[in-house]
């Protein structure tokens, strides 16, 4: 069962994150990108991180997603044009992505013993232990995150007002 | 029924490689910003593999501040993109070639 849960939904991820490089409208690629988080969503309820799993759907999903929605309707953003991108790009690019890939799948297969396996419910993480972290011992973090989501408000503002 | 943690952490790069690969190709500057979430994303996945090995919470306590700054990022990224699109009237990164606006 959690075999089949796992592939199922890794599998959607990187199909949804597939579609989201081939699609050439920006639409498209938004909702992919939905898809993908979602599934990440269920993932993260594998592993047994259920506060995280319900903060994925509610930001990432719900707010995100929608404020990049937002903005492509707002632009009326229509099909990307076919133009050739850099040279270096496609030279050096695309062969570093693939040598980051081979290093890290190397690594990881040849630590799996180290790494070890999940069962499913072997270890959830409830939202009092995680709360219990959180507010106690990273307090000073939570609120320079508050101030930082307070900038981040006030610069959206300034930065998308029409100029008088 | 198990799965080894390195499943994840492959899941995780195949999907960080991909981001990187949309990054380089894609010519629109919001399909690019999708693609950088996407990167996060991928990471996000790695964090909560690992704190799972190594049953730590604190793990999961970084993902959750990658969240809160992705969600702020986006938010300063777009109104960005909607001043540019304003001067510009273009999303394409290959005419968006000056700092200046």
């Amino acid at each position: 069962m959690y075999l089949v849960l796992f592939f199922l939904f890794a599998g959607l991820c990187v199909a949804g994150a597939l579609n989201l490089l081939l699609q050439r409208h920006p639409i498209h690629s938004a909702l992919s990108l939905l898809v993908v988080m979602s599934s990440l969503a269920v993932l993260y309820l594998l592993l047994g991180a259920e506060f995280l799993a319900a903060a994925q759907i509610i930001v990432y999903s719900g707010a995100i997603v929608v404020l990049f929605v937002f903005v492509i309707m707002l632009l009326n953003a229509g099909a990307e044009e076919r133009t050739h991108g850099s040279w270096t790009a496609y030279i050096a690019g695309f062969p570093g992505a693939a040598a980051i890939f081979c290093v890290l799948a190397f690594i990881f297969l040849s630590q799996r013993k180290l790494l070890g396996t999940a069962r499913l419910g072997d270890y959830i993480v409830t939202t009092r232990d995680l709360s219990q972290v959180l507010f106690r011992d990273l307090l000073l973090p939570f609120e320079v995150t508050s101030i930082l989501i307070l900038v981040a408000i006030l610069g959206a503002v300034v930065l998308a007002r029409k100029e008088q | 029924m198990i799965v080894p943690i390195a499943w994840y952490l492959i899941l995780a790069a195949i999907l960080f490689c991909i981001g990187v690969a949309a990054f380089l190709i894609k010519r629109n500057v919001i399909s690019i910003f999708m693609s950088i979430e996407l990167m996060l994303n991928a990471v996000n996945l790695t964090f909560v593999a690992f704190a799972h090995m190594w049953h730590a919470v604190q793990g999961q306590i970084f993902v959750f501040f990658v969240m809160v700054v992705a969600a702020a990022e986006a938010a300063v990224g777009l109104a960005i993109i909607i001043a540019i699109f304003r001067t510009r009237e273009t999303l394409s990164v290959d005419q968006i070639n000056l700092m200046k606006l």
